[in-house]
């Protein structure tokens, strides 16, 4: 105990010195960005120091292309989804996907949500974070390297500055270089069109909300209600705020997955890593020298240099990497150059390189009980979710007897009873129902007088919740039906048209004998 | 608390420390974080500012406790009022139709009905309920207003002109106006032949023990009752006189109660609404007591 409390003062001390130095020589990348710091490595970063900036160099390969793939399709599904329509019939919505607050209805294509119906979207969550459990231990951080909308619009925002300031060593100088009026424009213009995909971020957002076609003409107008231009104004500044100004921060500070997500790897899972066995010991390479006797890491540095974390690959797996992938680009592109085989940085698993270590071949395992336990959750919250959508009903019976009073005595010595019944249609038609009610001899149905509709029948309009008065009469001398004063009876809807049933059962109450 | 100067470095971090140590744990004095600060500073400025807009101090002036009312003179009770209103206003058409329209032709328009009860139910909330339950439920003395049985009459019209004149009020020259005398009190009957009276009273719900008794009672009933109550005991709503064979009594149906009944008289008084409340509001209780379910 005394031995790992000293060690952990030891590795403060070192921590606190090294970053003391790294923040007194202040120039983690060099005068024209020619030095590769991994400013966020753990070495590099102390929690007394500020943020050093990062300037991640533009990079081509496999993966950069997938990732520009990815940005189009992920920004296209964010920007389009909106505008889809989706034929519902009369007197509903024909946006594919609406969330319509006002009206309390959730829209997704073919599936309507009603607010008891809410476990839908639990479920649908459920699925999500299952997926990603899956994926994860399977691969990573494929959610954060590819798909999440923080790396997605941080790698638009890069892409933006590097437009108008260049790339990593342009950027450097720029930085450092004293204020004029070029360096203004450059930046001005950066953080104008910032602002302007920030802004269609946010207005995107609030289409999903409402008609998109109605609220845009509306927004143009300045005629939208205050909630959207509020919405936009906060969704535009995070996005700028988080995407723009404070990046790798959000995925290192601010973001819980991160730290859940250690919990799903394992020694198997296919990790972005570099293969220390093969790079090691690295060193700076002449053409032409030989490789005999050291690694084939020439320590170029372009794995730093790419890195929009600010890390080092070669330090190992760590907190701050979203596994992006884009040093497996920025080395192959330099194993290439120096004609070695791609792939020192590659996905790997913990597991190969250990075998081969020992000499062992390779091998894959993604069958195992992780990822076979998140399959079978994932297959069963599938079924259930299925089984609950192909039986969802359409149709839906409440009643809720009066309690106040709970009962009245009419003249003739018989025994009324009052019930509010709730018929839930949610079909995209009307229907009209016929109420009976079950189950206690002698109960005669009835309605309140100028009930405007005759006898039992209750007409529910298009996708509509209805709520209709009825009245049980239970005659005098059929009151030692009921037991300490109660009885049950049972209410039926029936759909004049289908025939469908639906039943609920209540109480009737009278005077306790 | 060591009494280690305050400007003491720590090792670690080179921070100064507090010079507070607790068990050898010191504490590092580092500056507030300026997110911090800052919004602390901008809480300050605000609270200012609220103090000048919002009303804010309370202080004593000649006329007793007041306060500073902030200059854009905000008062909650104002908001509350012009929200009121603006409800009003909102179903203002509707309320005026209400007003205007026959009741029957109100329960003909499923809209108007609507407004109606939902008008109805808070007005009967605001001035019935007292007396007559919140649930229109009645007690001793005020009548269940839920089930069949009306002294008045339980159409439309009779609601409306018992809610707008009501009963044995004097300040309305056309309220409801009927006595039931108090025999016993005013000598009229003797204690036996009240007693005797009861007895044919409860014969007529089948409940009589005594048929003697109920006899001569029956020929008392004959003398004194039957004007109002009629022959049968049916009652008349014309007079608001009780139907003396059904199943609910407003003063109770046991013999002691109706002894009390005949003994003593008895005269409910209902307020007349007619002042009181504006006519679509009458006209909405009115519907809104005919839903009940005991309307004709």
């Amino acid at each position: 105990m005394a031995d790992s409390a000293t060690t952990t003062v030891t590795d403060l001390e070192r921590l606190a010195a090294e970053a003391a130095d790294n923040v007194r020589a202040a120039n983690p990348h060099g005068d024209d960005g020619e030095r590769y710091t991994a400013v966020n490595a753990e070495k590099n970063r102390s929690l007394y120091a500020s943020r050093v900036k990062i300037y991640p160099k533009l990079v081509g390969g496999t993966f950069r292309r997938l990732k520009w793939v990815i940005m189009a399709l992920t920004l296209t599904i964010y920007y389009v989804t909106p505008w889809l329509r989706w034929d519902r019939g009369a007197g509903l919505p024909d946006q594919a996907v609406l969330l319509d607050f006002p009206s309390r209805r959730f829209y997704f294509f073919f599936l309507e949500i009603w607010p008891q119906e809410f476990y839908y979207i639990t479920g649908l969550l459920i699925l999500a974070s299952l997926t990603l459990f899956l994926v994860t231990s399977l691969a990573g951080r494929v959610w954060c390297g590819y798909t999440c909308p923080q790396t997605v619009w941080t790698d638009l925002f890069i892409h933006v500055e590097r437009f108008f300031e260049g790339d990593r060593s342009a950027r450097i100088r720029l930085d450092r270089s004293p204020w004029s009026a070029g360096k203004l424009a450059r930046k001005a213009a950066k953080h104008l069109v910032w602002i302007l995909i920030a802004l269609a971020t946010g207005g995107a957002w609030v289409f999903y909300f409402a008609d998109a076609p109605t609220l845009a003409v509306d927004l143009a107008r300045f005629e939208a209600p205050p909630i959207a231009y509020i919405s936009i104004a906060i969704f535009a500044s995070t996005t700028y705020l988080l995407g723009g100004l404070a990046r790798e921060q959000v995925c290192i500070y601010m973001c819980p997955w991160p730290r859940i997500q250690g919990a799903m790897f394992d020694e198997e899972s296919l990790l972005v890593s570099y293969k220390e066995d093969r790079g090691e010991s690295r060193g700076a390479h002449k053409k032409g020298a030989s490789w005999e006797g050291r690694g084939d890491c020439i320590d170029c540095g372009q794995c730093v240099a790419v890195c929009p974390m600010g890390i080092d690959i070669r330090d190992g797996m760590q907190l701050e990497c979203i596994q992006c992938a884009l040093c497996i680009d920025a080395c192959d592109a330099i194993m290439d150059r120096v004609e070695r085989p791609r792939g020192l940085i590659a996905y790997d698993t913990l597991r190969n390189q250990e075998r081969r270590q020992a000499g062992e071949p390779q091998r894959l395992n993604l069958l195992r009980p992780r990822t076979l336990v998140y399959m079978a959750a994932l297959a069963i919250v599938g079924l259930i979710m299925l089984v609950a959508l192909i039986n969802r009903s359409t149709l839906e019976l409440s009643v809720l007897h009066d309690r106040n009073p709970l009962f009245v005595t009419l003249a003739d010595g018989s025994i009324r009873n009052g019930y509010e019944l709730k018929i839930v249609n949610k079909e995209h038609a009307e229907r009209v129902f016929r109420i009976d009610v079950e189950g206690l001899e002698g109960a005669v149905l009835s309605r309140p007088a100028l009930a405007g509709e005759e006898g039992s029948t209750v007409v529910v309009g298009v996708d509509t919740l209805r709520m209709a008065r009825f009245f049980v009469i239970l005659p005098a001398e059929r009151l030692d039906r009921l037991r300490d004063g109660e009885g049950m009876l049972t209410f039926v809807a029936t759909d004049l048209a289908t025939g469908q049933k639906v039943e609920r059962e209540s109480s009737f109450r009278g005077p306790v004998k | 608390m060591s009494d280690s100067p305050k400007n003491e470095i720590d090792d670690v971090t080179g921070v100064e420390t507090t010079g507070h140590e607790w068990d050898g744990i010191r504490e590092l004095d580092n500056p507030m974080p300026k997110w911090w600060l800052y919004t602390f500073y901008a809480c300050i400025i605000w609270s200012f500012a609220y103090w000048i807009v919002m009303p804010a101090w309370p202080y004593l002036s000649t006329e007793g406790w007041t306060y500073t009312k902030g200059v854009i003179g905000y008062d909650q009770r104002e908001v509350v009022a012009r929200e009121l209103g603006a409800v009003a206003e909102g179903r203002a058409d509707e309320m005026q139709q209400i007003a205007t329209l026959a009741l029957e032709d109100t329960a003909a328009d499923p809209t108007l009905m609507e407004v109606s009860l939902a008008a109805g139910k808070a007005a009967f909330g605001d001035n019935c309920a007292p007396c007559h339950g919140s649930g229109a439920q009645g007690s001793w003395g005020f009548p269940n207003l839920n089930d069949d049985v009306w002294l008045w009459g339980g159409t439309l019209g009779d609601i409306h002109y018992t809610l707008t004149h009501g009963i044995r009020w004097e300040a309305d020259d056309n309220t409801r106006q009927n006595v039931m005398m108090a025999y016993g009190r005013d000598g009229v009957l003797t204690r036996r032949e009240i007693a005797d009276v009861a007895e044919f009273v409860l014969a007529l719900s089948g409940r009589a023990d005594d048929a003697e008794a109920a006899t001569r009672g029956a020929e008392i009933f004959g003398e004194q009752c039957v004007t109002c109550h009629g022959a049968d005991g049916q009652g008349n709503r014309e007079l608001g006189a009780p139907n003396l064979t059904d199943a609910v009594w407003l003063y109770g149906g046991e013999r002691a109660s109706i002894i009390e009944s005949v003994s003593n008289g008895r005269s409910g008084v209902m307020p007349a609404w007619g002042g009181r409340l504006d006519a679509g509001t009458i006209n909405a209780l009115t519907l809104y007591v005919h839903s009940l379910g005991g309307g004709e």
